[in-house]
């Protein structure tokens, strides 16, 4: 299937699926890339590093599929927004805070991804598909990672334990937002780009990850998402990175690397 | 003028090196996805190793200066059509990997098992098997650390992806 096969309304929940997962990706890149150089091991420096290159690759290929849908040029969808216009879901809207902080909002966040990325995987809409299947691949070593660290800190003593667990109940609410705050993913559905609406995908992720937060005695998360998942309002803290990534393009819109 | 085959072009493929390994090829790393001649016009196009990776358009135009002349209209692309994996990777590149000090990746990992399996490595230097995963992320994006614990030698796996 491609971008002119598709009718109106479901190009435009498409491209709304499509700005919701970039800016996610490209939001959480960021906040990762705060621990280069101050990470608490060499190793996590170099780990977190790669993981924001990843997760900014694949906001970079996302923002260009959106390109080829609706027009316009992707440098200028990724940085050329006014902060309330960033469809990122709430996680996404924390700053850095402390190690075991970091270490929660990329567990829950990569879980939930990977269960949106089985959900397109399949997806009738070629060239989304063909993106999934590659960032599925790359993704699988930021789960084995962020397993090994939330098992770690789970059962690292008390302190670290104290604070994941402090971190979890924090940010739980804001986590069920990756998986919701799409118009039209009902739509996408019926046309095959999406293998379910997006509450069942959440339920999906949820089922998985209980054996594992049981095991670890770690929380549960609430019901149900919180109202205005993705915007328009937004945290200070996020304006604040805003100012940082967007720094150049404002200052010299015509820069090239 | 001998008519240009595809042979040829793969000829020309085989001698642009990746920039960040010089050792192999675009070739050996699989990264030709398809090479297609039509009369005048000459396509190929290439997978992204990793989506992220800062040295895709370094790649794109090495293979484009290459080519360039071969035909009279050169187009080269990048393209997500299949997803590459190292296991495109050719016996020839994983043998060049390893004599560079690299050790190839084994089986491309089973996607999203819940817990998935943690990559294992042969030493490039002495052949162990005895060495132990030190860094799932690396200086590049395509690289894993390890620890010989035979020789008691770090060294990089290119990832099992």
């Amino acid at each position: 299937m491609t971008a002119q096969a598709l009718d109106t309304p479901v190009r435009t929940a498409l491209a709304d699926l499509l700005l919701a997962m970039a800016d996610d990706e490209f939001v959480l890149g960021f906040w990762d890339s705060e621990w280069t150089g101050i990470a608490p091991l060499l190793e996590e420096d170099v780990a977190f590093a790669s993981l924001a290159q990843d997760e900014i690759g694949h906001a970079r290929a996302l923002y260009q599929l959106l390109a080829e849908l609706e027009g316009g040029d992707p440098d200028e969808i990724a940085f050329g927004r006014p902060p309330e216009a960033y469809r990122h879901a709430r996680l996404l809207d924390h700053p850095r805070t402390d190690w075991a902080f970091s270490v929660a909002r990329r567990f829950l966040y990569d879980t939930a991804d990977a269960a949106r990325l089985d959900a397109l995987a399949a997806s009738a809409y070629e060239p989304l598909a063909g993106v999934v299947a590659k960032m599925r691949r790359e993704e699988t070593y930021h789960l084995l990672h962020m397993h090994a660290w939330v098992e770690r800190l789970a059962t690292g003593g008390q302190e670290p334990r104290a604070r994941l667990v402090a971190a979890m109940e924090r940010l739980w609410p804001d986590a069920l937002c990756v998986l919701a705050g799409v118009e039209g993913d009902d739509l996408l559905v019926e046309a095959g780009v999406l293998a379910e609406p997006l509450a069942a995908v959440r339920r999906r992720w949820l089922a998985g990850l209980a054996p594992e937060l049981e095991r670890l005695g770690l929380p549960s998360p609430p019901a149900t998402p919180p109202a205005g998942c993705r915007g328009p309002d937004r945290s200070d803290d996020f304006r604040w990175l805003w100012e940082q990534f967007t720094m150049v393009r404002r200052s010299d819109p015509e820069a090239v690397w | 003028m001998r008519t240009l085959t595809e042979a040829d072009v793969w000829e020309a493929l085989a001698e642009v090196p990746d920039p960040e390994i010089p050792v192999v090829s675009v070739v050996d790393l699989g990264l030709v996805h398809a090479v297609e001649l039509d009369g005048d016009r000459l396509r190929v196009e290439l997978l992204p190793t990793f989506v992220g990776c800062p040295a895709l358009e370094l790649i794109r135009r090495s293979v484009a200066e290459r080519l360039a002349g071969m035909a009279p209209e050169v187009e080269v692309e990048m393209t997500f059509a299949v997803p590459w994996t190292s296991d495109r990777i050719t016996e020839d590149g994983r043998g060049r990997l390893r004599q560079s000090g690299f050790a190839a990746p084994g089986p491309a990992q089973p996607l999203f098992t819940t817990i998935p399996l943690r990559p294992t490595a042969t030493c490039p230097f002495c052949g162990s098997a005895d060495t132990r995963l030190e860094n799932l992320f690396g200086p590049t994006l395509c690289r894993t650390l390890f620890w010989c614990d035979r020789c008691r030698q770090p060294f990089e796996q290119f990832k099992a992806v």
